[in-house]
């Protein structure tokens, strides 16, 4: 009767895990996983922090892409890269491709010259008075003198007042790498450049990957015969590089660990049932772990996927419990049962101090900490529960597994023995601290690049063809907004006068306003109403050249633009199609649903930074405009702060929650503090240890720390239990190396990966649990049942 | 060997110069001294010219202007690419061209050009500098080089190979003594012409 229940419980939980399982790879199946920077962006972002990730997702910058053309001669990279730019600007995933070649200046100049007097913002009524005429053509003459004078011979008839030298003046941003042989080269003249601008944004990292695509074969298809070799790098390549090697990592990563791990199990069990059995309750952690960020979070990041692989080698250790703290050899119904009797508790609580240590991280404000974090819960919860309620009713009745007593007892004593070792470790706490003392300055990275998923060689590449380049590093932005184009184009006015001033008084190089490309109307309007009609001007021309070398003549054609400006269409968006300034129009005036915004790119000057405060004390001035000074990179660095400031505290509430689990279910302050002191101890000296290899700290390392404590309390309380049971479990102490061992493999492969944030989880779990597993049997106290 | 032979050269120049005052065996020893007066002599006596600071004096014709603009100032010279001409008179006006960049002072207006942007005026402008440099494998890019005269005056002219060139200018006439510039005439393809008068201030 007792059995046939059992029976049926039996079915009923295989039936609702086996549910569970196909509902885990249902969800999974619809997920989309991403390696963008994007899990680190906030999830309520201020006005800044908005625009910072905007500008990110698919601003300008973020769909720029440099290449640089190396090996071979000169002659031959020239000749490569111009046919590889000639072949992409007839791609439409290509919005402007440039390698120094003229193509665009052509239109650009005509579209300069023929508008001149509705884009030069000097034009003003005054600037066509005589006393304005005598000093504007009286300048004109000086350029035409002067050794520049060439430039502006052609114009000056239909030109005296100089507005296409002022146009061509306030456009020239003043980066402009060299030409060899008619392409762009870097200083060095090794690697020619090339300069595009995708038409998919850099946030879509398909597209991304496909223009990378288009891109290589046009390289491919140039360069034949020739040694040339080519690189690729930009904002939207790097997303598609660290998908992609997060992605071969972590598969390499999962299928080693897995591998290794499946050997440990076998070695240790000698049963290919036991084996597969074991990583049951593993497969069910990854499953549910996913499935649960997916739907969660909408999207899984590479980084979440990374840290689940490394999470197997913990889920696995609750199959290990199972198996080998059972009765040895007498693999029996009776036998599970006393092991749920004896040992689930212990293992239970370790697994909720690990979800305790987890939920703090699940209200982060950062999306990458709450999705490592419910991956943890979910994981974990779902391996324990696995283990604990389907895996016994699995095993087959003559399950059986290598006796591994004879290493128990080994262990045994050499657990006894290494208590000696105690005062030696309280050493080594202290001398951990002492070196944290010492490195506080330097022991935590701020910066947000450091949760780059990008390798140091490919940010080192970025770094140097962007300043070959003189590529935009857009980092100083002034952004007016409005509820329509033309709002924003003459708040971009209004605050170009106080930037002006700044450019004027050195504090500033110099600024971008897509109201220089496009005016507002109301501008426009305004200087076609500065234009004198024909006859008043030929007039005022007569008297303006009395005591200049000059003829009022020669000014016919002058006369004749003016004419014909005056009774112009005002210059719109379209008319700007076919210049190379409608992508930088466009890349300057931001349109969302009702809201629009205009961008103002400040240059700071040679050698020195921009001063924040005096920017916005110039901006303040002139209120009304709303205009907002924004820092990129001091914006993603307070944003990184915020993060890694969240992200201590929660770990510390992680750990306060594990404390007072404990003290709930323990009720005994001094056992607690027994189970904590060695994860304390191990925490210290991994922390010591990596600032004595002289790497900084970034969130992950902090991860991996709380890590380090949720794993690392199993073992703990295990010494614990040893302590206050009368006999433990078999085997306790070989399934404790054995759970040890596996954690050790899988994380300590994340070490390996050349993705900074996974190394960084890595590097700090695979030692940290060694040093949790020692200090817990150093730590544990002498059991009064077990002594000898 | 190449690294002496300008000094060898000025040796030469002066000795020539020696035998035609002392007129004593001139015809063959003249000869001989102006025989070896190539453009590449010249050339490497021009690169030995690291900086150079002189006065200058330059006329323009130009036919948008009724009459002839004169000016005048100083010019100065850092090997291999910065030249610097700085024009006192009639009004302030400094220009500097600094290996790719062209910037002009006037007042209180600043011009950047990047000389890139302007393939023909940079190697106008740069026909000056790459004489000063005696760079020789420049200027022959894109101009035909004959040399007149011997050491003591030489006279450089340039002529424009390609059509785009010749657009836009006709000839580069530089005169010189030994490794210094002494009048520079340019003819424009239009008629619009310049003729500047260089005197050496100061020898480095």
């Amino acid at each position: 009767m007792l059995s046939l229940t059992r029976l049926k419980s039996a079915k009923t939980a295989i039936v609702l895990w086996l549910i569970f399982i196909l509902a885990c790879i249902g969800i999974i199946s619809h997920s989309s996983f991403s390696a963008d920077l994007s899990a680190f962006l906030p999830r309520s972002p201020t006005a800044e922090q908005q625009l910072l990730m905007d500008q990110l997702r698919d601003g300008l910058v973020s769909r720029l892409i440099l290449v640089g053309i190396e090996g071979a001669d000169e002659v031959s990279r020239a000749r490569i890269s111009k046919a590889v730019t000639q072949q992409l600007r007839n791609n439409p995933a290509f919005v402007s491709v440039n390698n120094g070649e003229p193509v665009n200046t052509e239109r650009d100049r005509a579209y300069l010259f023929n508008n001149r007097y509705l884009l030069s913002e000097i034009v003003t009524p005054e600037r066509f008075s005589v006393s304005g005429l005598h000093a504007a053509i009286g300048d004109s003459i000086d350029l035409l003198v002067s050794p520049a004078g060439l430039l502006v011979k052609s114009l000056l008839p239909h030109d005296p007042t100089g507005e296409m030298v002022q146009l061509l003046q306030q456009l020239d941003n003043g980066h402009h790498p060299q030409l060899l042989d008619g392409a762009w080269a870097s200083q060095d003249g090794k690697t020619a450049l090339l300069l595009l601008q995708t038409r998919a944004s850099g946030s879509d990292t398909d597209a991304q990957k496909q223009a990378m695509q288009i891109i290589q074969q046009a390289f491919s298809q140039a360069s034949t015969a020739t040694s040339a070799t080519f690189e690729m790098t930009g904002p939207g390549v790097f997303s598609v590089t660290a998908r992609d090697s997060i992605k071969k990592q972590v598969r390499l990563i999962f299928i080693i660990s897995s591998l290794l791990i499946a050997l440990l199990l076998y070695l240790l069990y000698r049963s290919l049932s036991a084996l597969l059995l074991g990583l049951l309750p593993v497969m069910t952690g990854v499953l549910a772990g996913i499935a649960s960020v997916s739907l969660g979070f909408g999207v899984v990041h590479g980084i979440t996927l990374g840290f689940g692989t490394a999470l197997i080698g913990e889920a696995v250790d609750y199959s290990i419990y199972l198996f080998m703290q059972s009765e040895q050899g007498r693999q029996t119904e009776a036998s599970r049962q006393h092991w749920i009797q004896q040992s689930w508790p212990t293992v239970r609580l370790g697994v909720l101090t690990s979800v305790f240590g987890f939920a703090s991280l699940l209200i982060s404000g950062f999306p990458g900490l709450a999705q490592l974090g419910l991956y943890a819960i979910t994981g974990l919860l779902a391996a324990a529960a696995m283990t604990r309620f389907v895996l016994p009713y699995l095993l087959p009745s003559d399950f059986r597994i290598q006796d591994v007593s004879h290493i128990d007892q080994w262990l045994s004593r050499q657990a006894k023995r290494v208590r000696a070792l105690k005062a030696y470790v309280l050493v080594l706490v202290l001398a951990a601290c002492t070196i944290i003392y010492s490195h506080r300055a330097n022991l935590w990275n701020h910066e947000l690049a450091s949760l780059s998923p990008i390798s140091a060689v490919d940010q080192a590449l970025d770094k140097r063809l962007r300043s070959n380049m003189g590529a935009p590093d857009v980092r100083y932005l002034v952004v007016v907004s409005g509820d329509s184009q033309e709002s924003v184009l003459e708040a971009a006015e209004h605050t170009s006068v106080p930037l002006q001033a700044l450019v004027e008084q050195g504090l500033l190089a110099s600024f971008e306003s897509p109201a220089r490309y496009l005016p507002s109307l109301n501008s426009q309007r305004a200087r076609q109403a500065s234009l004198p009609a024909n006859e008043v001007l030929s007039a005022r021309l007569v008297q303006a050249v009395e005591g200049l070398p000059v003829n009022a003549n020669r000014f016919t054609p002058f006369l004749a633009d003016v004419a014909a400006i005056r009774e112009q269409p005002l210059l719109q968006r379209a008319d700007l199609e076919h210049t190379s300034m409608a992508m930088a129009a466009d890349a300057l005036l931001i349109h969302k649903d009702q809201h629009w915004s205009a961008l103002l790119p400040l240059t700071a000057p040679e050698g020195s930074e921009i001063d924040a405060d005096s920017i916005r004390s110039a901006l303040s001035k002139n209120a009304g405009a709303g205009a907002l000074f924004v820092d990129l990179k001091a914006e993603s660095n307070k944003l990184y702060s915020t993060y890694l400031n969240e992200a201590i505290v929660l770990s510390l509430l992680g750990l306060l929650a594990i404390i007072v689990l404990l003290l709930v279910v323990l009720r005994s302050a001094s056992r607690v503090g027994r189970i904590i002191m060695p994860l304390a101890a191990a925490v210290i000296t991994v922390t010591a240890g990596l600032a004595l290899c002289g790497v900084q700290l970034i969130i992950l390392h902090l991860i991996g720390l709380l890590l380090v404590v949720a794993i690392g309390s199993n073992y703990a309380l295990f010494f614990d239990q040893a302590y206050v049971m009368p006999k433990m479990a078999p085997c306790t102490f070989a399934s404790l190396l054995f759970a040890n061992i596996a954690t050790v493999i899988g994380f300590g492969l994340l070490g390996f990966s050349t993705v900074p944030v996974l190394q960084a989880m890595g590097m700090t779990v695979a030692p940290g649990v060694i040093l949790a597993l020692v200090f817990s049997a150093i730590f544990a106290r002498r059991n009064h049942a077990h002594t000898d | 060997m190449s690294h002496n032979s300008p000094s060898l050269l000025r040796l030469l120049a002066s000795a020539a110069m020696v035998c035609s005052l002392t007129m004593s065996v001139a015809g063959a020893k003249a000869a001989e001294v102006e025989a070896g007066w190539s453009i590449d002599q010249l050339m490497r006596t021009l690169a030995k010219n690291h900086n150079g600071y002189a006065h200058f004096v330059e006329k323009k014709s130009i036919a948008m202007l009724d009459q002839p603009v004169e000016s005048s100032g100083e010019l100065f010279y850092t090997a291999p690419d910065h030249l610097e001409k700085r024009t006192l008179k009639p009004k302030l006006e400094t220009m500097i061209l600094d290996g790719r960049t062209l910037t002009l002072e006037r007042g209180k207006q600043k011009h950047r050009l990047q000389l890139q942007d302007y393939p023909e005026i940079a190697a106008f402008i740069d026909s000056i500098r790459g004489t000063l440099a005696g760079d020789s494998k420049a200027l022959q890019q894109t101009y035909q080089l004959s040399l007149q005269g011997d050491a003591q005056d030489w006279t450089l002219l340039l002529l424009p190979i390609d059509a785009k060139m010749k657009k836009i200018v006709q000839s580069i006439r530089i005169n010189g003594a030994n490794g210094d510039l002494r009048t520079i005439q340019i003819t424009q393809a239009d008629g619009d012409s310049s003729v500047m008068t260089i005197e050496k201030i100061t020898t480095p």
